[in-house]
C-alpha cells in the first residue's frame, strides 16, 4: 500500500474527496512526519497543529454535510514564513521579527485556504529572504534532506527542505533572485517563480519589491500548476498585480506541445557551469528533441557570466541584481528600527537615534546589514547614477535579450544552479561567492519572467540537480506543459531523499 | 550715485503645503479626518506594518491635477511615485512616497491679486504630491506619543519660483493660493487645522555702489499662520540686512551658502538650526510598490473642464456686468460657492447690487461671527433672490431686508412669510401713511416752515420729514409711498 505521504496534492486532493481518505487522517499523517523528521532537517520555525487538525476536522465536516470542497481540500502546505498569517507569528527568520503578529494573512495564503489547503506552519529562510543557502537564517540553518551536512538552498530553503523531506505535500516560497527555484534545484523538487504581477504579494514581507513574486515548491509539474492557478490573479491590494485571467493550468498540463522550440542559451553553459550538470541538461534538450521538439542556439550577452584570470565568475545580471534588489532592500527594511517596528535595544540610550542605531544593529544578522548598507550606498547622492540609474539600464538589456530570444524560441532550457547543494560553511566567508548561486536564476526577476525549476537527474553523489525552463511574461501554461513532457519523456519525478522514507 | 547709495531687493520663493479634502488618505482608504482622537483613522498600510501595499487614490491625483491646471502648468502624461528616506518616528515606514524628479505639475504661474488692485503673476516651478507624515505628541514628560491620523493624508507640494520682492506680495500670494484651492473644492485650507503650511526662501539682493550682494538664501521651515509667514519674511529682511552690514563680504550667498532656520512664534524671530550632514540625502528612488501614473487627454482634459472661471475672471465679471465695486467684487470672489450664489439669484431674475448688498452686509457679519464663508451662512440663492425682488418693489425697505436676512440665516423658510410673520412687510396703505405724515407735520412746524420757504435749508428739511415718518411707522412705511404723500400735503 502506498503511503499518504507518497500522495501528490492532486492525488490526496481526490482521495479526500471521494472518501478514501480523511483531511484529518491526511494532517496527522504529516504532523507525525515533521515530529520525525524535524529534528534533523530543521525546515519550520513554527507547527501550527492544533490549527492544521481544526481545519482538517472542518474539511472532513463539509464533506460529510455534502458542501462542496475546494480544488486544494485537506491538502497539507508549509508557508514561507516572510508570508504574513494572523495565526501565528511572522518573523521572516530575523530576532528583528521575533515577536512579529500581523493582523492580515497574505492573500497568496488566504487564497489557499480558501481553496481548501491546510497550512501545517511556517518555513525557515534566510533572514528576510537574503541568502542562497538558509544559513543567513537568524535562527539557524535548515538542512538538505538529500545529505544532512548540506544546505537546502535558499531562501526558501526551509520550505523545499519541508516539500522533500515529506514534512508537508506543497509549499509557499518567495523568489527574489532564484529563492524557490534555487532550493527547488538542491532538494530535488519543483519551483515556479511566476511572472511578476501574476500572483499578489501582500501579504509578502518585502525584500526587494520590484523582484519578489511567491510561488509554490511541489514534488511534481501538475502540483505546480494545482497551486499556481490557485494562487495567481489580480488584486485590489497589490497595485503591481495584473489584471488577466488565470487559464487553468491544471487542465492543459498534460497536453504535450506540438512543435516547441526549445531555446539553449549558449551564455549559459559556459566552464563556470558544474560539468555534470551540464550534462544533465544536455541530456534533458535531448529527451526534447526525442519527444518532437525543436532546439535552438539562443544568445542572452547580458547575463552572460565572466571567469577572470584568478578565476573568479562574474556577471552584470549579478551585479545589476544586487544593485537593483539592496537599494530596495535597505529602503523596504528602513522601518523596522525599534520605534516603528521590530526588536529594541535594551540598553540605555542617549537619543533616538541612538535607539534607532542600536535596536538595528541588534536586531538585524550581518547579510542583512550588508545589503541595506550596500543598497544605502548605491542610493547616495553622487552614487545614483554611477550605481543605481545604470543598473536600471543594464536591467532593460537583459530584458531587451530576452525578448529578443522568445522570437525565436517558446522556451528556454538552462541550469538552476551552477552547482548542486554545497556543504553547510562551505561559502559563508565569502558572501561574493555566495551571490554567484544565484547566477543562472536572477536575469529571470530582472526580467519579471516566469521560471520553473525541475528535477533534471540524480548526480553522481546522490544530489538531485535541477533544471530551468524561462518563458515570456504570463507564458506559465506553456513552462508546465513543457515541464509535464519532460516529465512524461522520461526525466525525474518525486524523487524522494532516501534517508526521509517513511 | 553717491557711495553709500544702497537698494535692497528681497527675493522670496514660497513652498507650500496643501492638505487635499479627499475622502480618504493618499494610499489607503482610511478616513482624511482632522481631530479626532489620536490612532482613530489608521490601518496596516497608513502604518507601514510589514508585508502591505499602498494602492494609489484616484481622487488625489485628480485634485492635485486640477491644481496644476488652474495654475496653468503642464500636467505631465507620465509620472511617478518616489521613495525619500528619513528616519523618524512619526514616519512610519522612514520613508515618504513623493514625487522626486517627474512631479505631477510643472511650469505655471498664479495671477495674484495685490492690495493695490493690481495684479502680479508669480511662476509654480511644480507641484507634487506626496503623502503627509504623523504628528509626535510632546504631552508627557516620559515619553512622546505619535498620532498617524494625518499619516497618508494627500499632501500637495506647490513651489514658487523665486518671485516675490515684497511682504505683501509673500503675503498675497500664499492667501490666493488659499482662495484657490479652496474654490477648487480640493482643500479646505483651514489654517488651524493645519491644512496649509509655508516654507519660504529668503535672501536680499543689496546694490550698493554699482555692486550687487547676494546674502545667503534662508529657508524657513514649517510655519502655519499667515502672521508667521508675514513676520518671518519681515524678520528675515531685517535680519539679513543688518548680518550683511556687519560683514558685507563674508555674509555671501557665495560663501555660506542656503541657512535652515526655525521660526519662534513667541519671541517672533527665527532661530539658526544646525543640519545634520544625512538629513539632506533622502535617497531618492522610485517606489517599486507603486505602478507610474499616466495622464491621459481626455483625463486631463476632462478635469481641465471641470475648473470653469477662477476667481480673478469671476471678479472682473462682477465689476463689469453687476456693477460692483472692486471692493464689492472681490469679497465676493473669495469662495466659489458665495459667487454662485450671487449668480444663481442673478439669473432667477434678482438685482446683483442688491443682491451683493445683502450678502456683503448682514451674510457677511454673520459669516465673519461664525467663522465661515458667506456662503455656508445658510441663506439659499431662492431665498436671496425673492428677498432682493421684494427689496426692489418696495414690498420691504432695506432695515427689514436686513432683518428677514438674519431670520433666514438662523430658521429658513420664505422670505415672504417671515417677512408677514414678522410684521416687517412695507406700509403701502395710503391711508395710515397719510396719519403718520399729518402726526410729522404737525409735530415739526419749523422743518415744514423750511420746506415750504424753499430755501437752502428745502431738502435737508424734506429729509428730516421723511425720517420722522419712517420713525413714526417703525420703519415699515413703504418710502416711495412716504415721498409722495409728504409732497402732497407740503405742496413742494
Ligand atoms: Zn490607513
Amino acid at each position: 500500500m502506498t503511503s499518504i505521504l507518497d500522495l501528490s496534492a492532486v492525488e490526496l486532493r481526490d482521495a479526500i474527496a471521494c472518501g478514501e481518505l480523511s483531511a484529518v487522517e491526511a494532517a496527522r499523517a504529516y504532523l507525525d512526519a515533521i515530529e520525525r523528521t524535524e529534528p534533523r532537517v530543521q525546515a519550520f520555525n513554527e507547527v501550527h497543529a492544533d490549527r492544521a487538525l481544526a481545519r482538517a476536522a472542518q474539511i472532513d465536516a463539509d464533506r460529510a454535510a455534502g458542501k462542496p470542497l475546494g480544488p486544494l481540500a485537506g491538502v497539507p502546505l508549509a508557508v514561507k514564513d516572510n508570508l504574513c498569517m494572523t495565526h501565528g507569528r511572522t518573523t521572516c527568520s530575523s530576532k528583528m521579527l521575533a515577536e512579529f503578529r500581523a493582523p492580515y494573512t497574505a492573500t497568496a495564503v488566504a487564497k489557499l485556504e480558501d481553496a481548501g489547503a491546510v497550512v501545517l506552519g511556517k518555513t525557515n529562510l534566510d533572514e528576510f529572504a537574503m541568502g542562497s543557502s538558509t544559513e543567513n537564517s537568524g535562527f539557524r540553518p535548515t538542512r538538505n534532506p538529500w545529505d544532512l551536512s548540506r544546505v537546502p538552498g535558499g531562501s526558501s530553503g526551509g520550505s523545499a527542505a519541508a516539500v522533500a523531506a515529506r514534512q508537508c505535500v506543497a509549499a509557499l516560497g518567495s523568489d527574489t533572485g532564484g529563492s524557490i527555484r534555487q532550493p527547488a534545484a538542491f532538494c530535488g523538487i519543483v519551483g515556479l517563480k511566476p511572472t511578476y504581477g501574476r500572483v499578489s504579494r501582500f501579504g509578502l514581507v518585502a525584500y526587494g519589491s520590484s523582484l519578489d513574486q511567491i510561488g509554490p515548491l511541489t514534488r511534481d509539474v501538475t502540483d505546480a500548476a494545482l497551486l499556481t492557478r490557485a494562487i495567481a490573479g489580480h488584486d485590489r491590494r497589490d497595485s503591481t498585480s495584473v489584471p488577466r485571467d488565470v487559464p487553468d493550468y491544471l487542465a492543459s498540463v498534460n497536453k504535450p506541445i506540438e512543435g516547441l522550440r526549445v531555446g539553449l542559451p549558449g551564455e549559459f553553459f559556459s566552464d563556470a557551469l558544474d560539468a555534470e550538470i551540464g550534462a544533465a541538461i544536455r541530456a534533458a534538450a535531448g529527451a526534447y528533441e526525442s519527444a518532437g521538439a525543436k532546439l535552438v542556439d539562443v544568445s542572452l550577452p547580458h547575463s552572460r557570466i565572466d571567469r577572470d584570470a584568478d578565476g573568479k565568475l562574474s556577471s552584470y545580471a549579478v551585479a545589476c541584481y544586487y544593485i537593483v534588489a539592496m537599494a530596495e532592500a535597505s529602503s523596504n527594511l528602513a522601518r523596522y528600527d525599534g520605534v516603528h517596528y521590530g526588536h529594541r535595544t535594551a540598553e540605555k540610550v542617549e537619543d533616538i537615534v541612538e535607539l534607532f542605531s542600536r535596536s538595528r544593529a541588534e536586531g538585524f544578522g550581518p547579510e542583512v546589514k550588508r545589503r541595506i548598507m550596500l543598497g544605502s550606498y548605491t542610493l547616495s547622492a553622487g552614487y545614483y547614477d554611477a550605481y543605481y540609474n545604470k543598473a536600471l539600464k543594464v536591467r532593460r538589456l537583459i530584458q531587451n535579450d530576452f525578448d529578443r530570444a522568445f522570437e525565436a524560441c517558446d522556451v528556454i532550457l538552462a541550469p538552476a544552479s551552477p552547482t548542486p547543494a554545497f556543504r553547510l560553511g562551505e561559502k559563508t566567508s565569502d558572501p561574493l561567492t555566495m551571490y554567484l548561486a544565484d547566477i543562472y536564476t536572477i536575469s529571470v526577476n530582472l526580467a519579471g519572467l516566469p521560471g520553473l525549476t525541475v528535477p533534471a537527474a540524480l548526480g553522481r553523489d546522490g544530489l538531485p540537480i535541477g533544471m530551468q525552463l524561462i518563458g515570456p511574461v504570463f507564458s506559465e501554461e506553456t513552462l508546465f506543459r513543457a515541464a509535464r513532457m519532460y516529465e512524461q519523456a522520461g526525466g525525474v519525478r518525486r524523487l524522494t531523499p532516501p534517508a526521509m522514507a517513511p | 550715485m553717491s557711495e553709500t547709495n544702497e537698494t535692497i531687493k528681497p527675493v522670496v520663493g514660497l513652498e507650500i503645503h496643501v492638505e487635499l479634502a479627499t475622502a480618504t488618505k493618499m494610499f489607503c482608504r482610511c478616513r482624511n479626518r482632522f481631530g479626532d482622537p489620536p490612532n482613530t483613522h489608521v490601518c496596516p498600510v497608513c502604518i507601514g506594518m510589514p508585508g502591505v501595499l499602498p494602492v494609489m487614490n484616484r481622487q488625489a491625483v485628480e485634485y492635485a491635477m486640477k491644481v496644476g491646471l488652474a495654475l496653468h502648468c503642464t500636467v505631465a502624461g507620465f509620472t511617478k511615485w518616489d521613495r525619500k528616506s528619513y528616519y523618524y518616528p512619526d514616519l512610519p515606514k522612514n520613508y515618504q512616497i513623493s514625487q522626486y524628479d517627474l512631479p505631477l505639475s510643472a511650469d505655471g504661474f498664479l495671477e495674484v491679486p495685490l492690495p493695490d488692485g493690481t495684479t502680479r503673476k508669480i511662476r509654480v516651478r511644480r507641484a507634487h504630491l506626496e503623502e503627509d507624515a504623523g504628528k509626535n505628541i510632546h504631552d508627557k514628560a516620559s515619553h512622546t506619543g505619535v498620532d498617524l491620523n494625518r499619516a497618508g493624508v494627500p499632501l500637495l507640494e506647490i513651489v514658487s519660483e523665486p518671485d516675490m520682492n515684497a511682504v505683501e506680495e509673500v503675503l498675497a500670494y500664499a492667501r490666493a493660493m488659499q482662495r484657490l484651492v479652496r474654490w477648487l473644492g480640493v482643500s479646505e485650507a483651514n489654517m488651524q487645522m493645519g491644512h496649509m503650511r509655508f516654507e519660504p526662501n529668503i535672501n536680499l539682493h543689496i546694490t550698493r555702489g554699482g555692486r550687487t550682494f547676494k546674502t545667503p538664501i534662508c529657508e524657513v521651515k514649517n510655519l502655519n499662520s499667515f502672521r508667521a509667514l508675514e513676520r518671518t519674511v519681515a524678520y528675515e529682511i531685517q535680519r539679513q540686512h543688518a548680518e550683511w552690514q556687519a560683514n558685507p563680504e563674508g555674509y555671501s550667498i557665495d560663501k555660506v551658502g542656503k541657512e535652515n532656520r526655525g521660526y519662534d512664534d513667541e519671541a517672533g524671530v527665527t532661530v539658526f538650526q544646525r543640519e545634520k550632514e544625512e538629513a539632506h540625502d533622502y535617497r531618492y528612488f522610485p517606489d517599486p510598490d507603486l505602478a507610474p501614473v499616466l495622464v491621459s487627454d481626455e483625463w486631463r482634459g476632462g478635469l481641465a473642464a471641470q475648473i470653469g472661471e477662477l476667481p480673478l475672471a469671476r471678479r472682473a465679471r462682477y465689476m463689469e456686468r453687476y456693477a460692483l465695486s472692486f471692493k464689492e467684487a472681490d469679497a465676493l470672489t473669495q469662495d466659489a460657492p458665495t459667487g454662485d450664489l450671487l449668480d444663481t439669484a442673478v439669473t432667477d431674475g434678482a438685482d446683483a447690487k442688491r443682491c451683493a448688498n445683502l450678502l456683503l452686509g448682514r451674510g457677511a457679519a454673520i459669516a465673519n461671527d461664525r467663522g465661515y464663508s458667506i456662503a455656508e451662512v445658510g441663506v439659499t440663492a431662492g431665498q436671496l433672490a425673492e428677498l432682493a425682488k421684494m427689496l426692489s418693489g418696495g414690498e420691504v425697505n432695506a432695515t427689514a431686508a436686513d432683518k428677514i436676512f438674519v431670520k433666514l440665516a438662523e430658521t429658513g423658510g420664505s422670505p415672504r412669510q417671515v417677512a408677514e410673520a414678522e410684521g416687517l412687510l412695507a406700509v403701502s396703505d395710503a391711508g395710515q401713511i397719510s396719519a403718520w405724515v399729518d402726526q410729522a407735520i404737525a409735530a415739526n412746524p419749523k422743518a415744514v416752515e423750511d420746506v415750504r420757504s424753499g430755501g437752502k435749508s428745502q431738502k435737508k428739511a424734506f429729509g428730516f420729514l421723511m425720517g420722522q415718518v419712517m420713525r413714526l411707522s417703525g420703519g415699515a412705511a413703504a418710502p416711495a409711498e412716504v415721498q409722495r404723500l409728504l409732497q402732497q400735503k407740503l405742496g413742494s
